[in-house]
């Protein structure tokens, strides 16, 4: 759900990174705080555990520029990522504008990719969402690592629909603005429809 | 995202200006602010300066979506006033007809009886205001207004440009 405000001419949308436990989500958030200007960024909050796992979530606003007189803003968050986080994790997904599902390749880690797209499409559909109708984009992190799983395999796994997916590494950085841009301009493309 | 994207008119925001220093001013808060329910921040009245705005309404939204999390467990509707005392400032927040979050950050020149009575007669007049807004914007949208949105001529272009 996107905040237009025509007095100070500013439009906020909400993207939320989902995945499963460990996956990279709040990797993405920290690689596009580190590499944004100062003027463009806000704080990045973490609501993480001592170990540093994420507990409710964490957030990052970002803006971007003015699109025809308007600053947009996006607003990044992502989810806990862990199973027995479930409650929280529904929260975060109110008011959503756009989803990245951040999927781990390594080959171990499929089943709770799928346990976790499964996840996400029942929360959505709890809050009135379709994950069919929602901007949305698919990332295959962790392609660095020795045992990853092929990408064919993982399109026919988690993205059977072929929606736009992003190959990434996002301790280093490939692919991370690559993803957010493609979750972004389907957000300005759903907001265009609309107004 | 269709019908509940919030959208704001300039002359719904000076009513809500209006109403938010009214508040700031009775109460002798520290600042004054209001939330949607998904965190993106509204209005404010106060020293808001030294104040990071934008997190701090990011984390009372999560902290709301929290507390109606645990509401819903106990078999509760919702838990529309929450409160923090801390040792100089406390903050009081309520929620407003369902979908707005009202935040009122106080030190001990005020008092939370003042502010809870200040918040509940400024509450009323806030919902009268945003059901006049959500009015509006369906009005418009039927009347297809929507096509002298600055969104309908939003090109491929201007959207790449933002990623330069």
């Amino acid at each position: 759900m996107s905040f237009i405000n025509y007095s100070s001419r500013e439009i906020n949308c909400k993207i939320v990174y989902y995945g499963p436990g460990l996956c990279g989500k709040t990797t993405n958030l920290q690689y596009v705080y580190r590499k944004t200007n100062p003027d463009q960024k806000g704080k990045l909050i973490s609501l993480a555990t001592e170990t540093e796992r994420t507990l409710f979530f964490d957030f990052l606003p970002l803006a971007l520029g003015d699109i025809k007189g308007f600053k947009v803003r996006f607003h990044l968050y992502t989810v806990p990522g862990q199973v027995f986080y479930a409650a929280s994790r529904k929260l975060i997904l109110k008011g959503v504008d756009g989803v990245v599902f951040v999927a781990d390749s390594q080959i171990e880690r499929m089943e709770a990719n799928m346990e976790s797209l499964d996840d996400l499409k029942i929360n959505l559909a709890e809050q009135g969402y379709d994950l069919d109708k929602l901007p949305y984009t698919v990332q295959y992190n962790k392609r660095d690592l020795p045992n990853v799983a092929p990408i064919e395999n993982m399109n026919k796994l988690l993205n059977p629909r072929n929606i736009p997916s992003f190959e990434a590494v996002a301790v280093t950085g490939p692919g991370v603005f690559e993803t957010l841009k493609n979750v972004a301009k389907q957000v300005l493309v759903e907001l265009k429809k609309h107004y | 995202m269709s019908g509940s994207d919030l959208v704001m008119y300039e002359e719904e925001f000076g009513k809500i200006d209006e109403e938010l220093q009214r508040l700031y001013i009775q109460t002798s808060a520290k600042v004054v602010f209001l939330v949607d329910k998904n965190g993106q921040l509204i209005a404010s009245a106060g020293e808001t300066h030294d104040i990071d705005t934008t997190s701090l309404a990011s984390l009372t939204a999560g902290n709301i979506a929290a507390t109606g999390g645990i509401a819903r467990l106990l078999g509760e509707k919702e838990f529309t006033i929450l409160f923090h005392e801390g040792e100089k400032d406390n903050i009081h927040i309520s929620l407003i007809g369902q979908r707005i979050i009202l935040v009122v950050i106080f030190d001990s020149r005020s008092s939370l009886g003042l502010v809870r009575l200040r918040v509940k007669k400024v509450s009323e007049a806030l919902t009268r205001i945003f059901n006049d807004i959500a009015a509006k914007s369906e009005r418009e949208k039927s009347e297809g207004k929507i096509d002298e949105s600055p969104f309908a001529e939003i090109s491929d272009e201007d959207i790449d440009n933002l990623f330069r």
